[in-house]
């Protein structure tokens, strides 16, 4: 079929929408967002059922009941995001699928938009289950489509690990003929979906007896290429994913040494044992965390020099890029003799002129002024750039909802006044749950709802729940209503906001202060 | 056929906009291509960059690796001078003047346009005024467009059609500004790397440049200029 081109992120969408799926779920996530966006705009042509789910734990649990139904899913999301979905998905291996489910999960090493490097092959490899690594667009295309394969054969989960570079770079692509859908089929005997202990027993041993199969699987993949045609025998490389690239970047697209293409999990080992004994070195070079390397140097070492970023060949911090991979190979890169200009100011992101938030924090700011020793929790979103000059107004960051909980926390040690700082849609991800301990036991915490109505740091996707829904969401949870407080975040409110805000802090319990005013994107967009 | 391209600027000013256009062209000369795009957060008013490859070959890295960029365009100086380590010893800068004053400490605006002048292969010059006057001040990206066109391997026409199925959609007199913005990119451009090709320093093309109308601009008249200041 025709040529297209696509982001690697789009890639993964367009092959699961060809591999016949029923249903896309998925959390906005940089760098993950626009794989759920692709398959979005398509769903009513091709009849999937796509849309946002509330956090990645629903999204995964919303595709593992569509897989039970025997249909295919497809979920994504970014890696940090599968930590909150960890629960269903190692359980999902224990359990097995029915329809092809494929996780579409995307690193972000170098942290662009995240608060970690934390690399999904991991989670893979610690719920037994197979991991797809495309090293380029076109991959991405196939491996997805090959996932669905895999999954319906193996009665499992098929993750597919994308990397930052490959999710938002764009390639042309040649892509395959669609498959229908699977129609709806429940197995006769579902005893394996309840994981009693009794049952969990069985399946878990059906899991590890599924294991042979994978390494099977790994060992005859086309993705996991060898080529011995280098002649130098002094070093063999170990090369997975997009580092793939850089490697045949530096080399020129011809590799002096052997080596071995990952592009599947778990390692084939038949593949890189022969490597090993033809070689007097090996070089892994690979996207992430040194897992390959790890295991190769076990606990104590493999018998063979293994250079790779635990050795000190690679950075162990951040992305790959051929120059680096070049180092590591021992052939340096040019350079060129254009300096930049010093000292060269960095630009990081910012609020946009006229945002809501700007507001809020500057009123916030002023409330909190008077106390000798105010705590601003907060969360995830585009008000974490609060942190920045000249707001410097929040003072955490750690995961999705942490904000209520840590300030609960703060307050049980007897901190005060202790604030916090939650989007709406980040409430509607994993602020609720919080609340609701924090309205039983009326903990004196100020929750401030920063409702722009939309999930504006990833592209100002649809949020959950905004005005109205949201002050009925704050008392439903158990806050008493006259401290469900609302206040439009605007510069000339900013006097009576402050009043209000010191008002709340003066009472000792639980007070929600609920700032309304819409994303100034969404404003334009309609 | 090789081409290493890194497009920068501030989130907002529409790179990936001129990677578009730049894309159509090459899918429809049938180029093999990447693309590495900045997404989500680095969007609100940071620095932004794409790295675009164009290739008769197939590409290997999605990142332009250092000193390999054949051509650095910039919607911005500060961003084009924050990738100057990219381009290749023979490359090019092509780079707006207009800055874009959203931190505190933006460097002397005077001492970084004459560092990017100092350049072997560079033009300067000032796509705010010169989107002005083709009728949008949104349309500086696609000015430093048309200013990079001599260093394509693409006709103006080429880019025209897509600005065309690009901006149909918001309207005839987009569609307008935008060509004009292209076109007029392009005269200053020829016009700044003529000037200097006869012998006239950078710094002077680029002071002539400034007080010249964009509008009256003809690369032509280069030579005439030429020999008057020289």
């Amino acid at each position: 079929m025709a040529e297209r081109l696509l982001l690697g992120d789009e890639a993964v969408a367009l092959a699961a929408v060809h591999a016949g799926i029923s249903g896309a779920y998925s959390y906005p996530g940089t760098p993950a967002s626009e794989i759920f966006e692709y398959v979005e705009k398509r769903a009513d042509r091709w009849g999937i059922h796509a849309s946002w789910s509330a956090n990645e734990k629903v999204a995964y649990e919303e595709a593992l009941g569509m897989s039970f139904a025997g249909k295919r899913a497809l979920v994504s999301m970014k890696h940090v995001g599968l930590n909150v979905a960890a629960d269903p998905f190692v359980n999902s291996a224990i359990s097995g699928v029915n329809g092809g489910l494929v996780l579409a999960v995307a690193d972000d090493p170098s942290m662009h938009s995240s608060q970690n490097e934390q690399d999904s092959r991991y989670y893979a490899w610690f719920a037994r289950i197979p991991c797809l690594e495309p090293s380029n667009q076109q991959e991405a295309y196939e491996m997805t489509r090959e996932a669905f394969e895999l999954s319906e054969r193996l009665g499992l989960p098929v993750m597919l690990r994308l990397t930052t570079r490959l999710a938002h770079s764009r390639a042309d692509i040649v892509v395959g003929e669609p498959r229908g859908q699977n129609s709806l089929k429940k197995p006769s005997d579902v005893s394996a979906w309840t994981l009693l202990p009794s049952n969990a027993r069985v399946q878990y041993r059906k899991l590890m007896e599924k294991q042979p199969a994978l390494l099977q699987a790994s060992e005859s993949s086309r993705h996991n290429a060898v080529d011995f045609s280098g002649p130098d025998r002094s070093l063999g490389v170990i090369a997975s994913g997009i580092a793939y690239n850089y490697f045949m970047e530096a080399v020129g697209g011809v590799s002096p040494y052997p080596y071995v293409k990952i592009g599947m999990y778990p390692l084939p080992l038949s593949a890189i044992g022969r490597l090993y004994e033809a070689v007097d070195r090996l070089l892994v070079i690979e996207e992430g965390y040194p897992f390959i390397e790890e295991l190769m140097n076990g606990v104590v070492g493999c018998g063979k020099p293994v250079l790779g970023k635990l050795s000190g060949a690679l950075p162990h911090t951040g992305e790959l890029n051929p120059e680096l991979v070049a180092g590591a190979l021992g052939m340096g890169w040019e350079t060129n003799e254009f300096a930049p200009f010093e000292p060269l100011a960095a630009r990081p992101p910012a609020l946009c002129q006229g945002c809501p938030h700007a507001d809020t924090f500057r009123a916030i700011k002023k409330a909190i002024s008077i106390y000798e020793q105010p705590t601003v929790f907060s969360d995830i979103g585009c008000y974490t750039l609060g942190f920045y000059p000249p707001f410097q107004a929040i003072e955490t960051c750690i995961d999705m909802g942490a904000s209520i909980g840590m300030a609960a926390g703060a307050a049980h040690a007897g901190m005060f006044p202790v604030l916090c700082a939650i989007g709406d849609s980040t409430f509607c991800h994993s602020g609720m749950t919080p609340l609701i301990g924090a309205a039983k036991e009326n903990v004196n915490i100020k929750v401030f709802i920063l409702d722009n109505g939309a999930v504006a740091m990833t592209g100002a996707q649809e949020t959950m729940a905004t005005g109205e829904r949201l002050v009925e969401l704050a008392v439903g949870l158990g806050v008493p209503r006259e401290h469900v407080r609302t206040f439009v975040p605007l510069p000339r409110n900013h006097e009576e906001n402050v009043r209000l805000i010191r008002e709340e802090i003066r009472y000792q319990g639980l007070s929600v202060l609920i700032a309304q005013r819409a994303c100034i994107h969404l404003k334009r967009k309609t | 056929m090789e081409l290493n391209i890194i497009l920068s600027g501030v989130g907002g000013q529409g790179i990936l906009t001129i990677a578009y256009i730049l894309d159509k062209a090459s899918v429809a000369r049938s180029y093999h291509l990447k693309q590495a795009e900045i997404h989500g957060m680095a969007r609100r008013g940071g620095a932004v960059q794409t790295h675009l490859r164009i290739s008769d070959r197939p590409i290997f890295s999605d990142l332009v690796p250092q000193a390999r960029a054949d051509l650095i365009i910039s919607i911005e100086p500060l961003e084009a001078n924050r990738y100057l380590r990219y381009l290749k010893r023979d490359g090019a800068v092509v780079s707006s003047s207009t800055p874009l004053k959203n931190i505190p400490d933006y460097p002397d605006e005077g001492e970084l346009l004459r560092h990017l002048l100092s350049l072997p292969n560079v033009v300067l010059l000032d796509a705010g005024k010169i989107a002005q006057k083709a009728g949008s001040a949104r349309s500086e990206n696609v000015v430093m467009l048309g200013a990079a066109t001599p260093f394509l391997p693409f006709t103006l026409e080429e880019f025209g059609s897509s600005v065309r199925e690009l901006f149909g959609g918001k309207g005839e007199r987009v569609v307008e500004t935008n060509i004009k913005a292209l076109t007029l990119g392009f005269k200053v451009s020829s016009f700044f790397t003529q000037l200097v090709g006869r012998g006239v320093s950078k710094g002077t093309a680029f002071a002539l440049v400034e007080r010249l109308d964009p509008e009256s601009v003809e690369p032509e008249a280069a030579a005439e200029w030429a020999s008057k200041l020289l």
